[in-house]
């Protein structure tokens, strides 16, 4: 019964990590690259420098321009810039209900002559949107992540000695350096995946898993989210017009109430009426949980303190705190390239993966020329799912250094450059696995983005030198750190790429030993006793 | 492999797509309910915690004997749950 039980979550690991593999490679890669969201969006938007300004000029600067140019606004956001956001972000819902954003210079207040670019916010959309309207491509994320969760759990029920095994690591030979490298991988790192993928569902929750506010709350579901968040519920608008107290003395008072915390965000509800109200929420950077119960709010008018709230119910702190570990806002530079490392875990974990599965199979047809057709179909998708979206990835860095500055929809055609490399990458896999083989097509894609990303910091040296030699000068770090961190992540395609040297025959003549009864992806492991009439799980060739 | 393989595959991954989501939500409906909590907070904890209901709910529609264990397994607790909110509903 329990080795039965075992053998079905294998086959359990083995199925949904196939199938949603793929898309699971791409969420975690992308994710991986938004722990350093605003320093991409610093270097693709080079443009923008970071000054030492107050949060006291910069809100008033903000306050002046949403004042000559949103005033109708019913609604004002203010994102105080931050040592990792050099921009002042403010955004509005206009008199009809929509939103909108601009850039201001926090020195200048003027709105921020860069290149227009999606910058790191497009991975950081990706990652969880998937380039789908809303809300589908939420949806299928939130999925993946549900599966991820049972990949994960199945993975650990199935790895039997999880500790005597963790020592173990047989380098170059084939199929069970890979399983090692999978397993060393998966538990090394095993903390942080199980926060992630669990905190990926907690974050989309009320979206996901929203019976429960229904049937508390009826209808009425706004009500749910006053009560969590009080300092914005949304009073109307009085109708009669009053001049918006000055909001630099308000961050005055929240200096007094938290010593300790920075002001992130500041909220203007119908600025100009006689029932305007002001809401200060401190930033994120300053606390692992994610609060944004925790505010202060004062009267549009008379500039007073209304009320304070603090968000301090262990339930209320628990999700926030998923959240703001799944986000590391808080996270300083240490913890941050920490974070990095292991979302490079859990990227490399479902990578091996992938290859496991297809290597177990091929070795069964390693004597015979014929490969069937649904093998060929996985190692097309492998190779465009792992070598091609690196090559996309780099060419959104490309297109945004070599698309002309001025050109329109400029930050547009980054993306569809991503997407286009992405799908011909796809076409080149088809092409070589189909008609010669993956090895060749591996080989081909990583020498190529080797390559590209050996030669970005060239490329920015040559486009963008003058910022470059600038940060240099001034000791800023984040544009030769992407450079640098583009280099390493070259020499290690490079590597990549001369592992499929040759004609691979030689790697597939190891042979693997006989599959121990723990072997998380063992091919013919039945799933339960229906199954277990030797039912062959691999179709074989006909 | 068979054809009534497959099908008992296919029944078990939808057992486990909406047997498992159904199962889920209902407990989630009766955590918010039964929580000692103020509302809010009983719903937040609720819907934060939910999700391990549905990973065991998962897991056993692939490890139980056949489809129709995965099946009953979920919609048997479900029922149970919806009775206990129904239940509790109209008493208090």
């Amino acid at each position: 019964m329990k080795e039965g039980f075992r053998q079905a979550m294998a086959w359990l690991h083995t199925w949904a990590g196939l199938t949603f593999g793929w898309l699971l490679f791409a969420i975690f890669l992308t994710g991986t690259l938004s722990y350093f969201k605003e320093e991409i969006t610093q270097w693709t938007q080079p443009e923008i420098v970071p000054h030492q300004v107050s949060a006291a000029a910069s809100v008033d600067r903000a306050q002046q321009w949403l004042q000559q140019n949103a005033g109708d606004a019913r609604r004002w956001f203010i994102n105080l810039p931050d040592e990792r956001t050099p921009e002042l972000a403010v955004s509005w819902t206009n008199a009809k209900g929509r939103f909108e954003r601009k850039s201001l210079d926090s020195l200048s207040g003027v709105p921020v002559q860069a290149r227009e670019s999606s910058g790191g916010e497009f991975f950081y959309r990706f990652h969880f949107q998937l380039q789908m309207p809303y809300p589908w491509g939420r949806w299928l994320a939130s999925l993946a992540a549900m599966v991820m969760f049972v990949a994960l759990v199945s993975g650990i029920i199935t790895h039997k000695k999880i500790f005597k095994e963790f020592f173990t690591f047989r380098p170059r030979k084939g199929q069970r350096t890979w399983l090692d490298g999978h397993n060393a991988v998966a538990v090394l790192v095993l903390p942080f995946h199980l926060m992630i993928t669990y905190s990926s569902l907690v974050i989309f929750m009320t979206m996901i898993m929203p019976l429960s506010i229904l049937t508390t709350y009826g209808k009425d579901t706004q009500t749910f989210f006053d009560d969590l968040f009080p300092a914005f519920k949304s009073a109307p608008a009085a109708g009669t017009h009053a001049t918006l107290a000055p909001l630099s003395p308000m961050l005055e008072v929240a200096r007094e109430k938290w010593p300790n915390e920075r002001v992130g965000l500041v909220t203007v509800n119908n600025p100009g009426d006689a029932g305007a109200s002001v809401t200060l929420t401190a930033s994120g950077a300053d606390h692992i949980a994610h609060q944004p119960g925790t505010a202060l709010t004062f009267d549009g008018v008379t500039g007073e303190l209304k009320n304070e709230t603090r968000m301090s119910a262990a339930s209320l702190l628990l999700a926030g705190g998923l959240y703001g570990l799944h986000m590391g806002h808080f996270a300083g530079p240490f913890l941050r390239w920490l974070y990095f490392l292991c979302g490079v875990g859990g990227t490399a974990m479902i990578g091996t993966g992938l290859v496991i599965w297809l290597g177990k199979r091929r070795l069964k047809h390693a004597r015979s020329d014929v490969i069937p057709f649904e093998l060929r179909l996985v190692e097309m998708l492998n190779i465009a799912s792992m070598s091609g979206l690196m090559l996309a990835i780099v060419s959104f860095f490309w297109a945004n250094r070599l698309l002309p500055v001025g050109l329109a929809g400029r930050s547009d055609w980054e993306v569809k450059t991503f997407f286009c490399v992405w799908g011909l990458a796809l076409l080149h896999a088809l092409a070589r696995v189909f008609l010669r083989d993956g090895r060749t097509a591996w080989r081909e894609q990583l020498t190529l983005a080797a390559l590209l990303f050996c030669s970005l910091p060239v490329l920015d040296a040559v486009t963008a030198g003058s910022y470059l030699r600038l940060s240099l000068e001034q000791g800023r770090w984040v544009l030769p750190g992407v450079d640098l961190t583009a280099l390493a992540t070259g020499l290690f395609m490079a590597w990549g790429a001369l592992r499929f040297r040759g004609d691979g025959k030689a790697a597939l003549a190891v042979r693997p030993t006989t599959p121990s009864t723990g072997e998380p992806l063992s091919p013919d492991a039945p799933g339960d006793r229906v199954i277990a009439t030797r039912t062959p799980i691999v179709q074989e060739p006909r | 492999m068979s054809v009534r393989w497959r099908m008992s595959v296919a029944s078990r991954v939808v057992a486990a797509l909406i047997g498992g989501y159904l199962l889920t939500a209902l407990a989630s409906i009766c955590l918010a309910r039964f929580l000692p909590l103020v509302r809010a907070e009983a719903v937040v904890l609720a819907m934060t915690v939910s999700f391990l209901v549905y990973l065991p709910a998962v897991l056993w529609c692939f490890a139980c004997r056949s489809a129709w264990r995965a099946w009953f397994g979920l919609l048997l607790p479900s029922a149970a749950l919806a009775a206990l909110y129904a239940v509790s509903r109209w008493l208090l």
